[in-house]
């Protein structure tokens, strides 16, 4: 090996262990990503079709060989197949993460589920009053079972609307409805994927397109808005709090336990079990000095927000975290986990616990959950990590000493409390250009970009440049790395922000939550565009996601651009291979839905991007750009 | 000097050496750079299906140490190196009159459509080891002296040989 880790990640932690990982002979991501190189052109272009087995079938893309598949597919038609079957693995995800929180909050409702309950009334009465359903002398119980019922009723909806569509700025939402793109139900868009993209059935790709933006609606303002909601009436808001972040939180002295994957339901019972004092007094028999909970991905993001839970690192650090010898349980749910930590941790002595009944890997642990004993296999899974801090050997342990403070928990509810409950003074800053628009950096790691490179250079550019960064998943926990999440932070900022950051103690990077939590982006999107009584096409606001990798990240993508937002992607799409489906993502599509996407590896050009956008955007209010 | 060797029990069709290719011969010399291209980079390496034994076999040119298409070309657009052999071709100078398409044992003279004249491979001079090797994820292309391969293909075939006589032996 003796790779140059220099080149495989900007952040000092991640530099550190993969010297460790180098040392001590151990694979990781980035050296199968090597062994990988190169990639097969075919599917980086996306010109690989698999849907029938009369294939598969490639196209050429330099034209001398097949232009057409068995069926007679073009690369057009492939490309826009392919595309359509990942947004519908990405939203089948995020909507199916909503359902699984929807029925942990039935069961709590009910009463099957003792260790849950509603812990943001507020919360509940005003999702109960958009359903208009009753809160009147009735207990919480029984409007979270009438909520919970016709908010699964959404996943099942055949001719639509999903309420929390309408939600979207009333322009937004005839926007929709003239592309006929306003989604029916949840399930139902994402089954229609896989049978249009079945053989011999939809072979029009922009058909197919618009299909993949009605999906992608029914998980950004359906699935995952859901998701989000009942989340918070199941385990809080979040508001504000500090916390810290990176390989660094990891503690010598006590037992760690890594929470990793997607979903608060069980992590947020493990936050409180770790705490439980029969558990503590257990790791100090133990000779642990306590039980320490850090959070890897979104789960991490999860229970950072509402509980200031630190974060361990994003993606690219999950196989890190147990290469510091620190690890006594990597618990993970769904989503985001690499298979390649079954390997690992048999290498050290971390316990590899899966927990979802849906998610297990080669190696592990079973644990598995269910909603009527969380806590009591939350507490088994705290006992267990507890238990196996006698086999750490400290001859093996090397955390490195990188962390840094952050403000994290900035909910929708959050940020409009901050402002006074009302977008208004943060849109005077908009129009006086202290602020000179928003930009939404969100997304995944990935090895094909130096690690944190994209995020960190591209939010520092937007800050520097006076555009409020708003940040979800893993770009918010390289920025809680870099300190970046910080209110000293606005020192990095132009100084209109600056001003505007100081003057509300807040950083320029405001934390909103997990990969789901981007439906709290469009919430907050949809609130200044009412205000100011615009679509949000016109707002001067931007979106990026400079090192996704996920299918979740492009039924992201689409959701974005559908609700109005021109997006930046760091990472290219395998659509290259179609002229077509191309033009009509990079150009097409803007005068359907007025947004459309750009591919920019380049953080710097990234950043340029959206602030031409978002002065062109200034300029189309009348603001100054 | 290392030529291109094939291993055709290995090559499992996917056709990366061709793609590989033609990216190494654009002008961007980016996969996604390329395909955007007017005209359209050309492939110098084929890989042949051949539907009796259901095997693909990469197609490469051997750069011949008599190379018969350089001795046919009527105006010397093709030329062999002196030393390193290999089979270089000037598109300036070519007429497209095909001569050495009839001639090559191995159909390696391709057509770039739109200056009709012959395009073949040059075995990448900028790189250390031609794109179409480098791409092959099965190691079904290798770039290696002739004496070498030819050891490994010697060595493997030994050690097929020495377990008839372990076996024979024990018995």
């Amino acid at each position: 090996m003796a790779k140059n880790v220099n080149e495989r990640s900007i952040d000092p932690a991640t530099r550190a262990m993969l010297l460790e990982a180098d040392r001590a002979g151990i694979e990781t991501a980035w050296d199968r990503f090597e062994k990988q190189q190169p990639q097969c052109g075919f599917g980086q272009l996306g010109i690989c079709c698999r849907n029938c087995n009369m294939g598969p079938c490639r196209i050429d893309p330099f034209g001398e060989g097949p232009d057409k598949g068995v069926c007679g597919a073009t690369a057009d038609i492939i490309v826009a197949r392919n595309l359509l079957r990942m947004i519908a693995a990405g939203a089948a995800a995020h909507s199916d993460h909503a359902r699984d929180a929807v029925l942990a909050f039935k069961q709590m409702a009910e009463g099957k589920a003792k260790s849950y309950q509603v812990k943001d009334e507020a919360k509940l009465n005003a999702l109960a009053a958009e359903y208009n359903i009753s809160t009147e002398d009735r207990s919480p119980e029984e409007v979270a079972l009438e909520l919970a019922n016709v908010l699964l009723s959404e996943f099942g909806k055949q001719t639509g609307p999903i309420t929390f569509t309408r939600r979207a700025p009333p322009k937004r939402q005839k926007v929709w409805e003239d592309a006929g793109i306003d989604p029916r139900g949840v399930d139902r868009e994402i089954v229609e994927c896989m049978h249009r993209t079945h053989i011999g059935v939809d072979n029009d790709p922009v058909h197919i397109l618009l299909h993949g933006l009605r999906t992608s609606i029914s998980d950004g303002w359906g699935g995952s808005m859901i998701a989000t909601d009942v989340q918070d009436v199941l385990f809080g808001t979040p508001t504000p709090t500090m916390s810290e972040s990176n390989l660094g939180v990891l503690k010598i002295d006590e037992v760690n336990i890594i929470v990793h994957g997607h979903e608060p339901i069980l992590s947020d019972m493990i936050v409180a079990a770790a705490e439980d004092p029969e558990m503590i007094s257990l790791a100090k028999k133990m000779g642990a000095k306590g039980i320490s909970v850090a959070g890897m991905c979104c789960t991490g993001n999860e229970v950072l927000m509402r509980h200031g839970v630190p974060a361990a690192g994003n993606f690219l650090q999950q196989e890190l975290a147990v290469i510091t010898g620190a690890v006594e349980a990597m618990v993970v749910d769904v989503q985001c986990v690499m298979p390649a930590l079954g390997n690992l941790a048999s290498c050290y002595h971390t316990k590899f616990i899966s927990t979802s009944p849906k998610a297990d890997f080669p190696g592990t642990v079973r644990m598995e959950y269910h909603e009527e004993k969380a806590m009591e296999t939350a507490k088994e899974i705290v006992k267990t990590a507890v238990g196996n801090y006698a086999n750490r050997d400290p001859g093996r342990v090397n955390i490195p000493k990188d962390k840094s403070a952050c403000m994290v928990g900035f909910s929708a509810e959050a940020i409009l409390g901050a402002l006074g409950g009302t977008p208004q003074p943060l849109i005077d800053a908009i129009v006086s250009g202290a602020v000179r628009g928003v930009g939404a950096v969100v997304g995944c790691n990935n090895p094909k970009v130096q690690h944190d490179y994209g995020h960190l250079n591209l939010v520092r550019e937007l800050i520097k440049n006076d555009v409020l960064v708003v940040t979800t998943g893993c770009n918010a926990i390289a920025c809680a790395k870099a300190g970046l999440l910080k209110p000293e932070a606005a020192k990095e900022a132009g100084s209109g922000l600056r001003a505007v950051c100081e003057a509300l103690g807040i950083p320029p990077v405001l934390h909103m939550g997990s990969c789901v939590d981007i439906s709290r982006i469009l919430v907050l999107a949809a609130a200044l565009a009412n205000h100011l009584g615009v679509d949000i096409s016109d707002l001067p606001a931007a979106g990026a996601a400079p090192e996704w990798m996920s299918e979740k990240a492009v039924s992201i993508g689409a959701y974005v651009i559908a609700s109005g937002v021109y997006t930046v992607l760091g990472t290219v799409p395998p659509v290259l291979g179609s002229t077509e489906v191309t033009n009509v993502l990079t150009k097409g599509v803007g005068g359907v839905i007025g947004a459309t996407f750009a591919v920019e590896p380049d953080p710097f050009k990234a950043a340029s991007l959206m602030i031409d956008h978002i002065n062109e955007k200034r300029t189309g209010l009348g603001l100054k750009a | 000097m290392k030529e291109i060797m094939i291993r055709p029990e290995r090559c499992l069709g996917c056709r990366s050496c061709e793609i590989a290719c033609a990216v190494e011969h654009s002008d961007s010399k980016s996969l996604f750079g390329a395909v955007a291209e007017k005209p359209v980079p050309r492939k110098r390496v084929y890989v042949e299906f051949v539907p009796e034994y259901a095997i693909s076999v990469p197609m490469v040119c051997h750069h011949c140490e008599d190379a018969p298409c350089v001795a046919v070309c009527p105006t010397g657009a093709l030329s062999q190196d002196e030393v390193i052999r290999v089979v270089t071709h000037n598109p300036e100078a070519c007429i497209g009159c095909w001569t050495c398409a009839s001639v090559c044992n191995y159909g390696m003279i391709g057509r770039n459509r739109e200056e009709r004249i012959a395009v073949k491979c040059d075995r990448c001079p900028d790189l250390d080891v031609p794109a179409c090797v480098a791409a092959c994820p099965t190691g079904a292309l290798t770039y290696k002296e002739v004496e070498e391969f030819s050891e490994s293909k010697r060595v493997e075939s030994a050690l097929k040989m020495a377990r008839g006589v372990a076996a024979g032996a024990s018995r």
